[in-house]
């Protein structure tokens, strides 16, 4: 390992000699340490979980019987619009990317802050005004077309509320486009000089991956549904067909973005799944390079699979047999990816923290919501259940029980960084079992609705299917409930918990290395990177140094 | 890694699984019954993957559990595990082994997709010169309660459907053979309506004869609709500005539901209807009565329509049509 002496000054010295730490009204202001940022992202998009969750505990009670008769049916659609908008813009991807990203990337790759600090803030605050638009649009009835907003439906349903509709996704569309560039940037011009390529913690290449996707993709989407805006507002008939429009052109641009979106949402939780394996289980990541890559693979094929979305729409046959052969090589390299973090655990000494259970459980139900994106994939068989609640437990296995399990490792993981405090281990253990049962509860049963023949986005149903659905009600329920330990504990651990030291888990990438929370510019002196961040086991380390136990003991 | 066993014991499992995922494969009663030639392919194929998949299934989470269990830390072992970092041929090897599955997946769907006559929509162009006098041309004037609003609009409706239909799913042997059952199906907000071009009439049911090679034309009035039978296992969107097609052959008699999968508005869930699969002379006694109540009402409209208000008028049609006073009000208040 090449020996580089870097000791950067700090750039803002005003903040040095001012204070070392944030106070806590600091995270209400337009502040512009990513840190700060990392974790306002993460708590706003925790309050719209919360609040998305709650729609969908809605839905499941209307769901309890076949007729309509909890709440309004278009009072239903709205919900079932922003619940879907809401958990991915608002929770998924913004505390994926923007939470989990603003926070560590930095820390891992050795900088002070993000290459663009303004711009990371600017990009922060476009997301609150955004949620806001959601919820007054149920002044005016709430967007009712679902999230994928389909012509005619949404150009003659709730003009209004369609419209905040719009501007809200154009504005986190904003938000995550400049994310994007600064992350870009960031990973590739501020690393540390000792920190290679080959060195880059995974978390990195997957935010990295993501956002070129992000880039690429989320333009498409403004101008799709700017095209909509002029056409509910201004007169315009892009998609009118009675007027010359075409409403098969919206669902290709929409996609275009919307498919690649489904990465986005994953795609840094698989980064999320490298980091934390590795260090509960003590073992090196099986297959860095492999992981590395196939991050980049999907993100390139993932990029030509948006049809698979529109097999039963207005599409030739030519469309719907190309995008089942792409969509299904999509599978390669995600499959590698599964069996690298199995393999990984292989000869491991597995530490069954709060984080690792719910990185294992994350293991096991995206194991079932990728066999079925397989199923789905194919078209004779998405002609069968193309908008069924078998696609409904597809993606919420995927997303769910992938993309929100992940972002719990994450939080049980980072916590003591974000805040210097340990969170309960037995709340946390908790959590992951009721969240577990309710996971498999609710989305397991809705596969055989599907194949059945229940239609998803339904307020009312064929009385046959009754008693299923009551089990994915009961298992709503147990979700809901699943969240009070998490808070209790997050809120209490946050002022209350033992006290963390630097390196509680005796990691080994950057982030470690500097205190819990870190200081403001993040180090005294940039640290040198003199192993692997994945070397457990290696460079004589068979047993944790000496002083790191004093600490973490302490 | 370097010494997997190849033991008794691993070989068992391996029997054990296949054994298992093949039963799976055929008995995991997910699927509806079969009653269409296309639903025996579309199983097929999902059958397949789910042996596939349960296979998958039963490795990877038996290898988690496993690994789980015997590799967890032990009392008191604060050392790290063993530095393995990468293992070239196990790599290539689940990396080339799902590779050749999802590529023989690809074309076995290929095949099943042609099969199921995904390749040729629009092949059969005979139909739309049938006449296509339907109930519209019989109304008396267009000052009658229904000749004036909901006939243009159907009227339109088949406007679009003069071309060719550019997708959905087409004859299966991709002959362009006329189909021996033509029938307009229109998706409004929340009904679906069917015409039967060749008798005249329309219904608020689709009724076909088993065996008899049936052709759907697809148009919708306002919103995109989409019509499934989940156990034709075939399913195509009615969209506003195109043309769809589903050509079909119902295989066994019955009554199955017509479902709307697309979200089409408020009352999307309640927008559900019925195909009856008749005998041949069922078929036939069903179009006889039809055919004579459309006459008794022809009768009954020349006599005085305008005088009727627009319930009375409705009521031969809602009995024998299932098209009610709640569907037209729906269309005299849509622009």
């Amino acid at each position: 390992m090449t020996q580089a002496e870097v000791s950067i000054p700090s750039h803002a010295t005003e903040h040095e000699h001012a204070h070392k730490a944030w106070k806590w009204y600091d995270y209400f202001t337009f502040n512009v340490d990513h840190k700060v940022i990392g974790i306002q992202y993460l708590v706003t998009s925790f309050v719209f979980y919360l609040i998305g969750g709650l729609m969908a505990v809605a839905m499941r009670t209307e769901l309890a019987t076949p007729d309509p008769d909890f709440i309004d049916p278009s009072l239903y659609n709205a919900f079932l619009t922003n619940h879907g908008t809401i958990m991915i813009f608002l929770w998924i991807v913004p505390a994926a990317i923007g939470g989990f990203g603003n926070f560590l990337v930095p820390l891992m790759i050795g900088a002070r802050d993000m290459a663009f600090p303004k711009l990371n803030a600017i990009a922060y605050w476009l997301n609150p005004p955004a949620g806001l638009l959601l919820l007054g649009s149920f002044f005016f009835g709430g967007a009712q077309a679902g999230w994928t907003s389909y012509p005619p439906l949404s150009e003659i349903t709730a003009n209004v509320a369609q419209s905040m509709w719009i501007l809200a996704i154009v504005l986190v569309g904003t938000s995550s486009i400049l994310g994007s560039v600064n992350f870009i940037v960031t990973i590739i011009k501020m690393r540390v000089p000792s920190l290679k390529w080959d060195e880059l913690p995974l978390f990195c290449w997957a935010i990295l991956a993501t956002s070129l996707l992000a880039l690429c993709s989320t333009p498409v989407l403004a101008a799709g549904l700017t095209l909509l805006l002029f056409d509910i507002n201004f007169g315009t008939s892009f998609f009118k067909p009675d007027e010359g429009g075409n409403v098969v052109m919206y669902q290709h641009l929409f996609w275009f973005y919307s498919h690649p979106a489904v990465y986005l949402m994953i795609l840094p939780i698989f980064g999320i799944m490298s980091e934390v394996i590795p260090v509960h289980a003590r073992k090196p990541i099986f297959g860095y390079k492999a992981i590395a890559y196939s991050s980049l693979a999907i993100c390139v094929v993932g990029l030509f699979v948006w049809v698979h979305h529109m097999f039963t729409s207005g599409t030739p046959p030519w469309m719907r047999l190309f995008f089942t052969i792409s969509t299904l090589i999509v599978a390669v390299p995600t499959g590698v990816k599964i069996f690298s973090w199995v393999a990984t655990l292989w000869g491991g000494k597995i530490r069954f923290t709060s984080a690792m259970l719910f990185a294992v459980g994350l293991l096991a139900m995206f194991v079932l919501g990728g066999l079925s994106g397989v199923t789905l994939g194919t078209a004779p068989v998405d002609i069968h259940v193309h908008d069924t609640y078998y696609v409904v437990a597809h993606f919420h296995y995927v997303l769910f029980g992938g993309s929100v399990f992940g972002i719990y490792a994450g939080i049980y993981h980072w916590y003591p960084k974000m805040t210097g405090r340990m969170m309960n281990e037995t709340l946390g253990r908790i959590h992951f079992v009721m969240t577990f049962i309710g996971t498999n509860l609710t989305f397991l049963p809705m596969h055989q609705l599907g194949l059945q023949g229940m239609p998803r986005r339904v307020a009312m149903y064929d009385p046959q299917f009754a008693t299923v659905n009551q089990l994915c009600t009961i298992g709503a329920f147990v979700l809901a409930f699943s969240t009070v330990p998490f808070l209790i504990n997050a809120i209490w651990s946050w002022s209350r918990g033992e006290k963390a030291s630097g390196n509680p888990w005796n990691a080994l990438t950057l982030e470690w290395t500097t205190d819990s929370p870190p200081m403001i510019e993040n180090w005294e002196v940039l640290p040198v990177v003199t192993n692997g961040p994945y070397a457990y086991g290696m460079n004589g380390r068979s047993a944790p140094a000496e002083e790191e136990v004093a600490v973490s003991s302490r | 890694m370097k010494q997997i066993p190849v033991s008794l014991l691993t070989l068992t499992a391996g029997v054990a699984v296949t054994l298992i995922s093949l039963w799976v494969g055929q008995n995991h009663g997910l699927l509806p019954e079969q009653a269409s030639e296309q639903a025996p392919l579309v199983d097929g194929l999902f059958n397949v993957m789910m042996v596939i998949g349960t296979a998958l299934f039963l490795v990877v989470e038996g290898a988690l559990l496993y690994f789980l269990i015997v590799f967890r830390k032990r009392e008191g072992d604060e050392e790290d595990g063993i530095p393995i970092e990468e293992n070239l041929p196990l790599e290539a090897f689940w990396t080339a082994i799902p590779a050749i599955i999802v590529i023989g997946l690809g074309i076995y769907s290929v095949a099943v997709f042609q099969e199921m006559g995904g390749l040729s929509p629009g092949h059969t162009m005979m139909a739309h010169h049938s006449p296509k006098s339907t109930l519209v041309a019989q109304a008396p004037s267009n000052d009658s309660p229904i000749g004036g609003d909901v006939m243009p609009l159907l009227a339109d409706a088949e406007g679009v459907e003069e071309g060719e239909a550019k997708y959905g799913i087409g004859a299966a042997n991709q002959s362009s053979k006329p189909a021996d059952l033509v029938v307009n199906v229109t998706g409004i907000q929340f009904a679906w309506l069917f015409n039967y071009p060749e008798e005249n009439f329309m219904a608020g049911e689709l009724h076909v004869p088993v065996g008899a090679d049936v052709l759907l034309n697809l148009s919708a009035q306002d919103v995109i609709h989409s019509f499934w039978v989940p156990q034709f296992r075939l399913k195509q969107d009615a969209i506003p500005g195109e043309r769809t097609e589903l050509r079909f052959v119902a295989t066994k008699p019955g009554t199955y539901p017509v479902v709307c999968t697309e979200l089409c508005g408020s009352y999307h869930g309640g927008m559900r209807s019925q195909v009856v699969v008749h005998t041949p002379e069922e078929f036939g006694e069903w179009i006889e009565q039809n055919r004579v109540a459309q006459k008794d009402t022809n009768q009954t409209i020349a006599s005085n329509p305008a005088a009727m208000t627009p319930s009375e008028f409705l009521e031969p049609y809602s009995q024998e049509m299932g098209i009610t006073g709640d569907t037209i009000a729906q269309l005299h208040s849509h622009p």
